[in-house]
């Protein structure tokens, strides 16, 4: 090689470089503004949790009146934990399923595949307010009828009607199940190949090679499904009978009369809570420094 | 043992069997009742009477629901672009961080969505009225503009709501898919190509494909059937096909309409989604 | 690391869910089993007792409301479906101090919602309190239980002409709980001379400063009442002409309007985001209360007005009934009627209740409207089957540009 062309492939290693890191750059401010905008309606929530009004409207000046009142109201804290119980609940069992899907559709071939794969399209496609009365009236029908599930749960004791946590696993294995096979579609073969060669055992191929490889599709789905439960006013509404309310219920129910910032401190509370659990896990992820600045991307 | 081996067919049903007979029972039984109502005469108030009948389904085809339906279409295609302009690289940007940051990220962004969904609603209400929205209030005051800008109760209110609240569903399939992607080989392609710009386009885009055919359908399909949202940021001053069949459910208490409404759009959908899943696999191989 | 950290949640993970499964798997096979009874209970709604509670012990010395029937005891504990924020803040509390019985509340926010959800078969509502037009249906539809009279003596403080309602005469299945008005609110602040004719708000001009910044509620049956009244036309009309003329003039309107609200509404108009709304009288007055800045009228033309009731549903047992008839009773209760009155901003139908009411209250006109406002007020009637076409109409004005 040539020291000519050994410079030119320098320097068009250096510009490279500055390209590569102008483009870092430019990527971690646009993940910061992206976050900045995913926070920003979060931010107006907080102050309004603050506000010396029933209002959440008009800023009428501070007070911190609204969590004291939030931690008096016994319902709107059972309806807490009816939330987080229903939506822990159904992500776990809907995680489960859904992967199973996934792996079913996406690694096999079959006679009815699809009729199989266009049945988990459907809960997706559904509008809510047909599949929640089509709910109901099949709990109803059938018999099934709203037997609650009664459990200790950190101390709350709950009541938990099977049919809603049936309900929230029927729309969520499909949700679970689409983000899953986006992870499997293209994912490499051969390394499952050979761990099977080499263990010559289905399952610990799975456990040890394909389920790993497959983290982030099933985080990703349990995370989607966690959060649309916690969210879900519809269904949660009509499947479920006298005397459970979710957090959503509880405020959709409040809308005609105003919802009050007591509902802007429920939330804020829950912000806190799940912000400050991430937090930690950075933290100690760091602690635990695994040679992350090695495979720093940018 | 042995014999499920060799015999992948069986294997697929034993993974399957479980969430199918659970769907079979839980969701396609009750889905037969909607199908069987749209072929139902409407109880007077609610219910149904049971005398077969084919009128519902051809109510169906009234051209200011299929002026509705085109207009749902619309904002969901428009929203489901801009969600995808904007999460791709989001997600790029999240599976870019360190490893153990990753989690924590996307953690950090589906957290805003466990705060009640009214109440965000409420924020961005606040933030987006004509004459006492925060922007338009503080424009204003910056002297940046002299009239207030019409950012409420309008279709970019309706659609701004929409991003927000599905770019996390975005996001979440385009990063499990290029969560994976090997730094290594980037490098490769960075050497090969000899530009980032190339490099991206021939081994980032093509693996990332079906996060991105994932997450425009988890964010196309409720777009397409939102009611809530144009509601309060809409002003309420149009439909949506989401609106039209909550309506038929509850104010006009004709459920055997609603359940035609469901039908049809559930059965148009489905073909959709099949025909752009066959479609975007066919795409992915020709990469 | 990494790898360790997330094979170990799957684990837990996994280990959950068989357990899950598990608990799933039981329930699915046995749930139906349980349920037997009830579910043959919920259609045919026989009065049969449920087997585990009823110990039938001697009537233990029961304060002032002792039921008639010697064999029914109320239950301990009922549920009443009602709007949320509707009662005062510590009835529930008196009722249970006075009788031993629990209340706890689940809420829904509209009548539509409350109709589907009762007609889908959910149960374990003692006591609801839908409004006029839906007490119509849920009599028509066999919903309600008949009340027993004995039960609710104080059934004598109610104003006579509550006892003679077009859509239950002679309470046979309801009593009324609260009543209200649909009229205009405005910002005082920023309006001085709001329309006093709803051809105002229909045929508002551009020079109007509330073009542009008022809302209608987001409901068929009230916008085409307003504009079918305003018209000059019987607002549960099912001539078409009519209605089309209705229609054509919501569209005209349209333009003008800010958007349909049920539910924000009357906080845009504190904030000063909008100028003008349609909309119920007890949301504008409550709102006053918290930003001082709103008026409430009712158009020269008319407006509607409406009743909420407390009924119990079918398939409650003996002992609900019994318990949901002494809260009734307890609601009907002078004291209890004006609290609960005064607290909402909403006319009690409670005769007895206004003698030791409040003068503020009782004389308030946006509260009690005067006789002469009062002729010109309209129920919204169900119409049955003719409702789809009224929906039709309402999908057309939704969606013209």
């Amino acid at each position: 090689m040539s020291v000519k062309t050994e410079q030119m492939q320098s320097n068009h290693d250096i510009w490279e470089r500055i390209k590569s890191k102008l483009g870092g750059w430019s990527l971690s401010a646009y993940g910061i503004l992206a976050f900045a905008f995913l926070y920003l309606p979060i931010l107006i929530l907080v102050i309004f949790s603050f506000n010396d009004s029933r209002s959440v409207s008009k800023w009428a000046g501070f007070t911190t009146e609204w969590y004291g009142k939030m931690l008096q109201d016994g319902q709107i804290l059972l309806s807490i934990w009816n939330s987080l119980f229903l939506a822990i609940v159904s992500t776990i069992i809907a995680t489960i399923l859904g992967t199973l899907v996934a792996l079913g559709l996406e690694r096999y071939r079959f006679r009815g595949k699809t009729a199989v794969d266009s049945m988990f399209y459907l809960p997706v496609i559904i509008p809510d307010i047909a599949m929640a009365i089509m709910l109901l009236l099949f709990f109803n029908m059938s018999g099934i009828g709203f037997t609650p599930w009664k459990v200790n749960f950190f101390g709350a004791r709950l009541a938990v009607p099977y049919s809603v946590i049936i309900g929230h696993v029927a729309f969520n294995t499909s949700f679970v199940a689409i983000v899953v096979r986006a992870r499997l579609t293209q994912m490499d073969r051969t390394l499952e190949e050979a761990a099977q060669d080499l263990y010559a055992n289905a399952w610990q191929t799975f456990r040890r090679v394909t389920l790993p490889m497959l983290m982030p599709g099933i985080v990703g789905g349990a995370l989607l499904a966690f959060t649309l439960s916690l969210d879900d006013f519809v269904i949660t509404f009509f499947t479920s009978g006298a005397g459970f309310n979710t957090l959503p219920v509880r405020v959709f129910g409040m809308i005609k009369k105003g919802v009050t910032p007591k509902i802007n401190a429920v939330s804020t509370l829950m912000l806190a809570v799940s912000l400050s659990l991430v937090v930690i896990s950075i933290l100690l992820s760091r602690r635990s420094g695994d040679g992350d600045s090695v495979q720093m991307g940018f | 043992m042995e014999r499920l081996r060799r015999h992948p067919e069986l294997q697929a049903w034993l993974i399957l069997a479980i969430p199918v007979i659970f769907l079979l029972i839980f969701f396609m039984a009750p889905l037969l009742i909607v199908f069987v109502y749209s072929f139902l005469e409407r109880g007077k108030y609610g219910g149904v009477e049971w005398v077969f009948t084919l009128d519902n389904i051809r109510r169906v085809f009234d051209p200011l629901y299929f002026k509705t339906f085109l207009r749902s279409f619309y904002i969901a295609i428009v929203t489901t672009l801009i969600t995808l302009g904007l999460g791709y690289p989001l997600a790029y940007f999240i599976a870019k961080s360190p490893p153990s940051r990753r989690n924590a990220l996307v953690f950090a962004l589906m957290i805003p969505f466990w705060t009640n969904f009214l109440i965000r609603t409420y924020a961005w209400v606040m933030l987006l009225r004509t004459h006492t929205g925060l922007i338009n209030v503080t424009l204003m005051n910056w002297g940046i503009i002299s009239k207030p800008l019409p950012l409420y109760g309008n279709d970019f209110a309706i659609i701004l709501g929409l991003v927000y609240g599905w770019l996390p569903v975005m996001v979440l399939p385009i990063y499990a898919a290029l969560e994976r992607l090997d730094e290594s080989l980037l490098e490769a392609a960075r050497d090969l190509y000899a530009s980032s710009g190339k490099a991206f386009w021939r081994v980032t885009w093509p693996l990332s494909i079906p996060g991105v055919v994932a997450g425009s359908m988890l964010v196309f399909i409720p777009s397409l059937g939102a009611f809530v949202t144009p509601a309060i940021l809409g002003g309420g001053k149009s439909l949506m096909i989401g609106n039209i069949i909550s309506n038929q459910f509850l104010g006009a208490h004709d459920w055997p309409f609603g359940s035609a409404l469901s039908m049809v759009m559930m059965i148009a959908m489905l073909i959709a989604t099949l025909i752009y899943f066959r479609w975007t696999k066919k795409s992915e191989l020709a990469t | 690391m990494q790898r360790k950290h997330l094979l170990t949640l799957i684990v837990i993970l996994l280990i959950a869910v068989m357990a899950l499964a598990a608990c799933g798997g039981g329930k699915a096979t046995e749930a139906p089993k349980q349920e037997k009874p009830a579910a043959t209970e919920a259609p045919k709604a026989t009065e049969a007792p449920k087997p585990t509670e009823a110990p039938k012990a001697t009537e233990a010395p029961k304060p002032t409301e002792a039921p008639k029937e010697e064999s029914v005891k109320p239950a301990d504990e009922i549920v009443v479906y009602n709007w949320s924020d509707y009662v005062a803040p510590e009835m529930y509390d008196m009722f249970t101090e006075q009788t031993g019985i629990k209340i706890s509340e689940d809420n829904f926010s509209s009548n539509e919602d409350l109709l589907a959800k009762l007609q889908g078969g959910a149960t374990g509502y003692s006591v609801i309190v839908p409004s006029d037009y839906t007490v119509y249906i849920m009599i028509e539809e066999g919903m309600l239980e008949e009340l027993d009279h004995d039960n609710i003596p104080n059934l004598k403080n109610l104003d006579p002409e509550f006892t003679k309602l077009y859509y239950d005469p002679g309470n046979k299945y309801c009593v009324p709980y609260l009543w209200g008005t649909t009229g205009v609110g405005y910002n005082t602040e920023l309006l001085e001379n709001p329309p006093q004719s709803w051809e105002g708000i229909f045929k508002a001009k551009e020079s109007d400063p509330w073009y542009g910044r008022m809302t209608l509620l987001d409901d068929v049956r009230e916008v085409f009442s307003a504009a079918l009244i305003y018209l000059g036309y019987d607002n549960n009309t099912k001539d078409e002409a009519q209605l089309e003329e209705a229609k054509q003039l919501l569209i005209d309107a349209k333009k003008g309007v800010a958007g349909y609200d049920t539910d924000n509404y009357e906080d845009l108009i504190g904030a000063g985001e909008n100028l003008l709304a349609h909309g119920w009288n007890g949301d504008f007055l409550q709102a006053a209360d918290e930003y001082g800045n709103i008026d409430y009228y009712i158009p020269e033309e008319g407006g509607t007005i409406w009743i909420d009731n407390m009924c119990i549903p079918k398939g409650v047992t003996p002992e609900e009934k019994l318990a949901a008839e002494m809260y009734i009773n307890f609601v009907l209760d002078p004291k209890v009627g004006d609290m609960l009155g005064e607290y909402n901003y909403y006319a009690t139908p409670n005769k007895a209740a206004l003698e030791i009411a409040d003068p503020e209250y009782k004389e308030n006109p946006l509260v009690f409207p005067p006789e002469e406002i009062r002729a010109k007020l309209h129920f919204i009637k169900p119409l049955g089957e003719f409702e789809s076409v009224y929906q039709r109409l309402w999908d057309e004005v939704k969606s013209a540009q």
